[in-house]
């Protein structure tokens, strides 16, 4: 199984990560060789197995539904790079 | 040829819970913006979500409510996008293995008949921030209050044919919701949202291609936005066009749809399971637990107070739109022993008064047991209707019971006969012309003396022993 230089710049996007055009031909062989790995997993039989969500062989603790946080606002925004009104200001996101 | 329009629908449910699904921040709603954002929320690194207990049983209570299967192991999920109100960059969904699978909802059709709906599946999931596009000098301001806000999503299959039958859905769901506790549906703040996956295609023939529309936040919207849609995309299919899968959004101030562009890339979720949370566990127990807890479902409460109390489907219907209103119904009907006069005066001068204060039955002035008392007065010949709405009234502002105010106003309704004779012998001895014209043939002037007697007895004379009196004294 291998992957696209195309594939690997469009997993790239949606991850927001930035590959240079000159390193481009390096992660298309890395991921490819990942995915042959993959391949190799694949052709294990499993029928039968039951999928693992997580390694560790436990179930989730729960927590009573009781508010235990304060507001910490001052201290949050003391470090967000611009904020007003109490709001976080970010780049604006629509035309 | 006719076109068939084939609907499903995803209702986002915010959960009733106290503190968020991940964290133990408040979820209440109004509160200043980020004051009710911690470090989970904030998705600041090193934290970990732990999972809410009640959110979990909220879940289960809906599955059971819809005849669903509980799954026993159910997973979490990471849904990865990039947008300024998901702090972390993705948001905790399930995707595999919800908590609830394969329930159903019976709604009843305009002819009468009744559909079943499928319900895929229902799972649990965080809400995102909110971003305000307000001026903040050319910048969007973020509120994460929201952020972490438990929401179940519950999936239809796609069994609705018409707009009306998707209402007829929603509207079914929002009373469970409601009833369950489960949910405030309040859809003004949010809390009951739907999207509407629509598509259309010749009777017979495979699905169309759907389009998501979203922003639905009144059942008003969700039909005229269904139908505009409908149009749209037969309209496309009989000009030689094709419908585009797409996110389409509704603009109720112009009445249409609009594509939301930009959204392709980002359809793209790679879901995968969150490595901090591990799958949840529900036992048999947990599920006997919660099902114990169940109240009379809607439906079957609707059912009962027609057969028990014979109450029409529509009255029985109004009854049970809300849990509370029908336990109050019911303290009303069982205190004065008959349910048709109590259904009245709960549909009638209860509702009528709490919606005019804007105001819950649970915050009523006039309890139950009040209500009781007033309408044993009507039973008893005490009142007439008529005068049992003024002191309903007068007990609404806090002026006492009902045998108080009958009692400090005097209101108390004259049956004795002998006093109803003299304000009506009075009455025809006043008005020699009326009598003489009604005499020979004037029928029509019976409701003038009824209007004088009444009013000379300010409104307390009892009406069918006034009715006797005056036809026979009118008769001569």
């Amino acid at each position: 199984m291998s992957i696209s230089a195309e594939e690997v710049k469009k997993v790239a996007h949606l991850a927001r990560l930035a590959v240079p055009d000159e390193q481009l031909e390096g992660y298309v062989r890395n991921l490819s060789n990942i995915l042959k790995l993959v391949g190799q997993l694949q052709a294990v039989d499993t029928a039968g197995v039951e999928p693992m969500a997580h390694p560790l062989d436990m179930a989730q603790r729960l927590r009573e539904d009781v508010v235990t946080e304060n507001n910490h606002r001052e201290q949050y925004q003391a470090v967000a790079p611009e904020v007003e009104n109490g709001l976080y200001l970010v780049p604006k996101v629509i035309e | 040829m006719e076109w068939e329009t084939v609907i499903g629908l995803e209702v986002h449910a915010q959960l009733s819970t106290n503190s968020k699904i991940f964290s133990g921040s408040s979820i209440a709603y109004g509160a200043e913006p980020n004051t009710q954002a911690n470090l989970v929320d904030l998705g600041m690194p090193g934290v970990l979500p732990v999972l809410n207990k009640k959110a979990v049983e909220m879940a289960i209570r809906l599955g059971l409510a819809i005849d669903a299967q509980i799954a026993p192991k159910s997973i979490f999920a990471r849904k990865n996008y990039f947008y300024p109100d998901l702090p972390k960059g993705y948001q905790i969904s399930q995707y595999e293995l919800p908590v609830v699978a394969n329930g159903h909802l019976d709604i009843e059709l305009e002819d009468g008949g009744a559909k079943r709906i499928g319900i895929t599946r229902a799972h649990l999931e965080e809400d995102a921030g909110k971003s305000l596009h307000e001026d903040f000098h050319g910048k969007t301001g973020i509120d994460l209050n929201r952020a972490g806000t438990p929401l179940l999503e519950i999936v239809s299959e796609p069994d609705m044919r018409s707009a009306k039958e998707a209402v007829a859905y929603l509207k079914k769901l929002h009373v469970l919701v409601r009833y369950l506790g489960v949910c405030d549906g309040n859809m003004q703040e949010g809390s009951f949202r739907c999207d509407a996956n629509v598509s259309v295609r010749r009777p017979g023939q495979p699905f169309g291609t759907r389009a998501e529309i979203k922003n639905l936040n009144s059942f008003k919207f969700i039909e005229r936005a269904i139908n505009y849609e409908v149009g749209r995309q037969i309209d496309l299919l009989e000009s030689g066009g094709k419908v585009v899968q797409e996110t389409r959004l509704y603009d109720p101030d112009r009445d249409e749809t609009r594509s939301m562009r930009g959204k392709e890339d980002a359809n793209d979720y790679r879901y995968f399971p969150d490595p901090d949370l591990l799958p949840v566990a529900i036992t048999a127990e947990d599920i006997a637990a919660v099902r114990a807890t169940l109240p009379e479902l809607p439906h079957v409460r609707m059912q009962r107070f027609m057969d028990a109390f014979g109450l029409s489907h529509y009255d029985a219907e109004l009854l049970t739109q809300n849990r509370e209103v029908a336990g109050y119904f019911e303290a009303v009907a069982s205190g004065c022993n008959d349910a048709k006069l109590a259904a009245n005066w709960v549909i009638g001068e209860v509702s009528k008064a709490l919606a005019d204060n804007g105001l819950e039955i649970a915050a009523s002035p006039v309890s139950s047991d009040a209500l009781v008392e007033l309408l044993k007065r009507i039973q008893d010949n005490t009142l007439s209707n008529k005068i049992a709405r003024d002191v309903f009234a007068a007990m609404w502002d806090g002026e006492g019971s009902a045998d108080e105010v009958i009692g400090r106003k005097g209101l108390k309704q004259i049956t004795d006969t002998s006093a109803i004779e003299a304000v009506i012998d009075e009455i025809i001895a006043n008005n020699p012309k009326q009598v003489e014209e009604y005499r020979s043939g004037k029928d029509k002037l019976f409701g003038f003396f009824v209007g004088q007697a009444m009013k000379a007895s300010k409104g307390k004379a009892n009406p069918a022993a006034l009715n006797d009196i005056l036809k026979k004294k009118l008769e001569g």
